[in-house]
């Protein structure tokens, strides 16, 4: 469909796009938000300076930022997207070269304004990219070798680029991401069974391999892959951290230690307690039923865009919505496997809950997308 | 819904990728919750208890030992105040680097890391080390101004003990010592006091005997850590109750003085007070300085006490042994007269030696005493009398009589190793050496030779109970924490007043008549006089070819061959106060080398005066805590 075939009539224009903006997700948005305001305030113990009020101040920006974005046509975004994309890769090469090292990783560029984590913005770019290549390709096309080559080859270049920072988590994000519009826009069952298979195999390769002559991974590598599997393993070393926040987590029990009374955090045993592991403070403090409501708010806010794809009959607008709810799945979803101890540790922060400039401003920018797409969609 | 054409069918496709989507992420974030649900509901119980495991620490407050100190209240044992560097394996992480680091503030060997390193390896990971100790306060202010970069490591405040008396209590209190794995091992004590090392428990001495009293209880902080082990608050204290005091029955001034008297010899005197037992002078010398244990004692001062043949580590007075030789000659006496064997005027002839079955048994004047009876026999010790006596009442009756006074039995006095000495009978010989007992037995333990033995203390207490008439029994520890200790054996002795006195009145010739052995030791002095019996007591054999010779003598012979000085006696004889024993290893003869020290230390003892007790002088156990002086500083 082209800008041409939406009914005008009821497509919202002016300030009355307010009253037809996903009011209940932006309400749940803030929400998350606001649990993590509640918890960085905590962990910084009672400190607002510290993280929470930056976080609360980017967080308006966020909202704004949103808003905004809402209100513009979707037919904007479908427009901007590939150039949007190619920007992103320059400033994505850009980084090696001109980027800012924090913490053994290249991440940052500097625009004067503020400093871009590109591999955030990358997240969400690529969804629109391919969004818009599906929304373009003719339907029959889709599961031709050819036709689904041009799309793997979109996402692999960012996934390399952010490999080689390295950032292991955001290239897993983002791999998944741009599976999960292929997925929705329909290429064959095949391709994805094929892709599965591959890693089955080379997963088992790299098992099979160990401690003979040709093994794939270096020694250290699988000692990490045994870390994960026994933490208690290596308890100084990198198990440290997984069992710490095991401990956390579980001793938080039903109804939690109270707020501010979370002692695995108030002591520093838990590592990076404000960003990727912050979910084990919320365990430590408001238990199991703290976690639940958590899980429910994200669940939620997945509701919300999984509905507002369903009644989207414009297939970029309901690609991007999915695209996005994706990817913001992926993000907690392996935020929370990996401090319970499911999932290797690999640095994903806990969306909107995390304390991050680039992450939070990013994902509220993407709701914004979602809500240009509700907004716009044709009825 | 519409049926679906052209894009519609690409919806409806799109609506039902969406919907599997949506479908398995609900899974996932079943999972999510499911594995919420195990690690915060189920395994919560355990995980709470690793977070407190984590946070909390428990620390020991280890007890002040408790005090020893005399019948007027001196102190013998206390403690002072020791700076010293502990340090816990797990807050170090890397303990090795820590020391290190350490090492470059206070003097620290490598050995002493090494050591240190060993130490913290074999007990567990939260129990403190002492790495360093006997520091100034330099040190320990230069380690706490670097405390962040000292994980681990804490300035502790220390007791170490005093012995302000040195040498001369060394025996009887013993001393303190680090616990060993030997220790351990040896002892089934669950006090986990036991496990800080270089907790310093009684390794001798009443310290050993009386550890349980003196230790005290342990006790304990429970602090909360970070998780670098920084200390963040004190959850809870509960303070170490110290270890009871202890009075003893000796008195400073006498053991001192005693000990002064006998320096140079290898000897040991024991003064008994003959009224209820109070040992007040158990002397052995040479002793040795026991403060030099407490801080480690150097390679070549042990081995100097190990190899020096006076052997000054032995407490002389109730683990050495002796043949009594004639201070037996009371035992054989009484034996013969309770047993009717022979009456006090009966006259036996001595010539010099008695044959029995063609072998020969010497007195010790070869020429003979002439004719003897029980007074002069033991005024002048002739040997052939009591050869005769020997035959006549037999071992059996000997040895019991031994018994009853004090001999051959143990006296239990709160020290190690007091031992029982030998009144040998028949059937302990045959037991023992897998020979019959033959007559030469008897006569050689009639005059106390061949199998008797007794320690200089059992010598104390047989003089006491000869003197007094009483079944006194020695004491060494009149009070633990204000409790009086029993005092036995008021009631008299089961022997015939009479034959007591008999023996009294030649114990006093001996002393005080002018062919005595110990005449030249009398107490001139009114109402001091001293009653008594010398002992000469051979530790090799005399042969034929030189007894023709004529013996040689003690003098002409090395250290180590000469006889054994002995002397007993009591004072003043009117009226029985003291009573004392003293051997001079390889001293010579009894009446030269023993007698005189007798006669100095009862005059001492005498001249003193009161010995009452007296409530112990107040000393301060607490000295002030580490962080205050810390905070002045």
């Amino acid at each position: 469909m082209s800008y041409l075939n939406y009914n005008l009539k009821t497509v919202p224009t002016g300030l009355s796009k307010a009253l037809y903006f996903n009011w209940p997700l932006a309400l749940l948005l803030a929400a998350v938000c606001s649990v993590g305001f509640l918890m960085l305030y905590s962990v910084a113990g009672g400190d607002l300076g510290r993280w929470a009020q930056p976080q609360i101040n980017r967080f308006g920006v966020g909202m704004a930022v949103m808003v905004f974005m809402g209100f513009v046509p979707l037919h904007f975004w479908r427009e901007v997207s590939v150039i949007g994309y190619i920007m992103t890769l320059m400033l994505l090469i850009a980084v090696p070269l001109v980027g800012e090292t924090h913490m053994g990783a290249q991440r940052w560029v500097n625009l004067g304004f503020m400093r871009l984590q590109p591999s955030e913005l990358m997240k969400v770019v690529l969804v629109m990219v391919l969004a818009f290549y599906y929304d373009w390709l003719d339907e029959t096309r889709i599961s031709r070798p050819i036709w689904v080559a041009l799309p793997l080859v979109l996402i692999m270049l960012p996934t390399y680029l952010v490999l080689t920072q390295p950032d292991l988590g955001t290239a897993l994000l983002l791999l998944a991401g741009g599976a999960v519009v292929m997925f929705i826009a329909g290429v064959s069952w095949v391709y994805f069974v094929g892709a599965a298979s591959a890693v089955a195999i080379l997963v088992t390769a790299v098992f099979w391999s160990k401690d003979t002559d040709y093994q794939l991974l270096k020694d250290y590598q699988y000692r990490r892959i045994e870390t994960f599997m026994d933490p208690s393993s290596d308890p100084l070393g990198s198990g440290y951290h997984i069992t710490q926040s095991k401990i956390a987590l579980g001793s938080g029990g039903i109804t939690g230690r109270g707020y501010m009374q979370g002692t695995q955090s108030r002591l520093n045993f838990l590592p990076e307690k404000h960003t990727d592991f912050i979910f084990t403070t919320l365990a430590e403090e408001f238990g199991f039923v703290g976690g639940m409501v958590l899980l429910l708010l994200y669940g939620l806010i997945l509701i919300f865009c999984i509905a507002s794809a369903l009644t989207n009959r414009d297939r970029f607008g309901a690609l991007l919505t999915m695209g996005i709810a994706a990817t913001f799945f992926f993000y907690f979803a392996v935020n929370m496997s990996m401090v319970m101890g499911l999932a290797p540790v690999v640095g994903v922060p806990l969306p909107l809950v995390s304390y991050g400039g680039s992450a939070m401003l990013v994902l509220l920018a993407a709701f914004g997308l979602v809500q240009s797409a509700h907004i716009h969609r044709p009825r | 819904m519409r049926k679906p054409q052209g894009p519609g069918r690409k919806r409806v496709k799109l609506a039902r990728r969406s919907v599997i989507l949506g479908g398995s992420m609900a899974g996932v974030m079943g999972v999510l919750g499911w594995r919420m649900r195990q690690l915060g509901v189920e395994q919560s119980k355990q995980f709470r208890l690793l977070a407190e495991e984590n946070r909390v620490n428990i620390r020991l407050i280890p007890p002040a030992r408790g005090l020893i100190f005399d019948r007027r209240g001196a102190a013998l044992a206390y403690n002072a105040p020791i700076y010293k560097i502990d340090m816990v394996r797990e807050q170090a992480k890397d303990p090795e680097a820590v020391l290190r680091r350490l090492a470059t503030l206070i003097p620290l060997s490598d050995a002493e890391i090494t050591n240190a390193l060993e130490q913290m390896a074999k007990r567990r990971a939260f129990v403190p080390v002492t790495v360093a100790q006997d520091l100034d306060w330099t040190h320990i202010a230069a380690v706490s101004a670097n405390a962040p970069a000292l994980p681990g490591i804490s300035p502790e405040l220390g007791h170490y003990r005093i012995y302000p008396y040195a040498d001369d209590f060394s025996h009887i209190l013993g001393r303190v010592g680090p616990v060993s794995d030997y220790d351990l091992s040896r002892i089934d004590d669950k006090d986990p006091l036991l496990l800080i090392p270089r907790f310093q428990i009684g390794k001798t001495g009443l310290e050993n005997k009386l550890e349980r009293h003196l230790r005290g209880s342990a006790g304990e902080k429970r602090i909360e850590v970070n998780s670098i082990g920084r200390v963040m608050r004190v959850l809870s204290r509960e303070e170490s109750s110290p270890g009871v005091n202890v009075q003893m029955t000796t008195d400073n001034r006498l053991q001192s003085y005693t000990l002064k008297r006998i320096k140079g010899e290898s000897a040991a005197v024991v003064v008994m007070d003959i009224h209820n037992g109070d040992l007040l002078t158990l002397a052995s010398a040479p002793g040795y300085d026991p403060n030099m244990f407490v801080r480690g004692i150097s390679v070549d001062n042990w081995n100097a006490l190990n190899t020096d043949k006076y052997k000054p580590l032995l407490n002389k007075t109730v683990t050495g042994l002796y043949p009594p030789g004639s201070t037996y000659k009371m035992v054989s006496a009484l034996a013969a007269l309770e047993g009717g064997f022979i009456k006090p005027s009966e006259k036996i002839h001595c010539g010099g030696y008695l044959e029995v079955y063609s072998h020969r048994f010497h007195c010790w004047r070869s020429g003979g005493h002439g004719k003897m009876d029980l007074h002069n026999s033991l005024k002048q010790s002739c040997d052939v009398y009591y050869y005769d006596v020997a035959q006549r009442v037999g071992i059996e009756n000997m040895s019991a009589m031994a018994r009853k006074l004090g001999i051959g039995v143990s006296h239990d006095i709160s020290l190690p190793g007091v031992r029982a000495g030998v009144a040998p009978t028949k059937n302990w010989k045959f037991k023992t050496k897998k020979k019959d007992w033959v007559v030469g037995d008897s006569l050689n333990a009639a005059i106390g030779q061949g199998f008797v033995l007794a320690s200089p203390m059992q010598l104390a207490v047989m003089t006491a109970r000869i003197s007094s008439g009483n079944k006194i029994s020695p004491r060494l520890v009149n009070a633990i924490d204000d409790h009086p200790q029993p005092v036995n054996g008021r009631e008299p002795l089961d022997i015939d007043p009479a034959n007591l006195a008999h023996v009294r009145k030649a114990m006093f010739a001996v002393v005080n008549e002018p062919s005595g052995t110990a005449r030249g030791s009398h107490i001139r002095a009114k109402g001091m006089q001293m009653a008594g019996k010398t002992g000469t007591s051979q530790v090799r054999f005399i042969t034929k070819e030189e007894r023709a010779r004529g013996v040689i003598r003690n003098e002409d012979l090395p250290w180590d061959r000469r006889d054994h000085a002995l002397f007993v006696g009591y004072a003043p004889y009117d009226n029985p106060r003291f009573a004392i024993s003293v051997v001079v290893e390889h001293g010579g003869g009894g009446s030269r080398a023993a007698a005189p020290i007798a006669r100095d230390v009862l005059k001492f003892a005498m001249e003193l005066g009161e010995m009452d007790y007296k409530a112990p002088e107040k000393l301060s156990t607490t000295p002030i805590p580490l962080a205050n002086k810390g905070d002045k500083a």
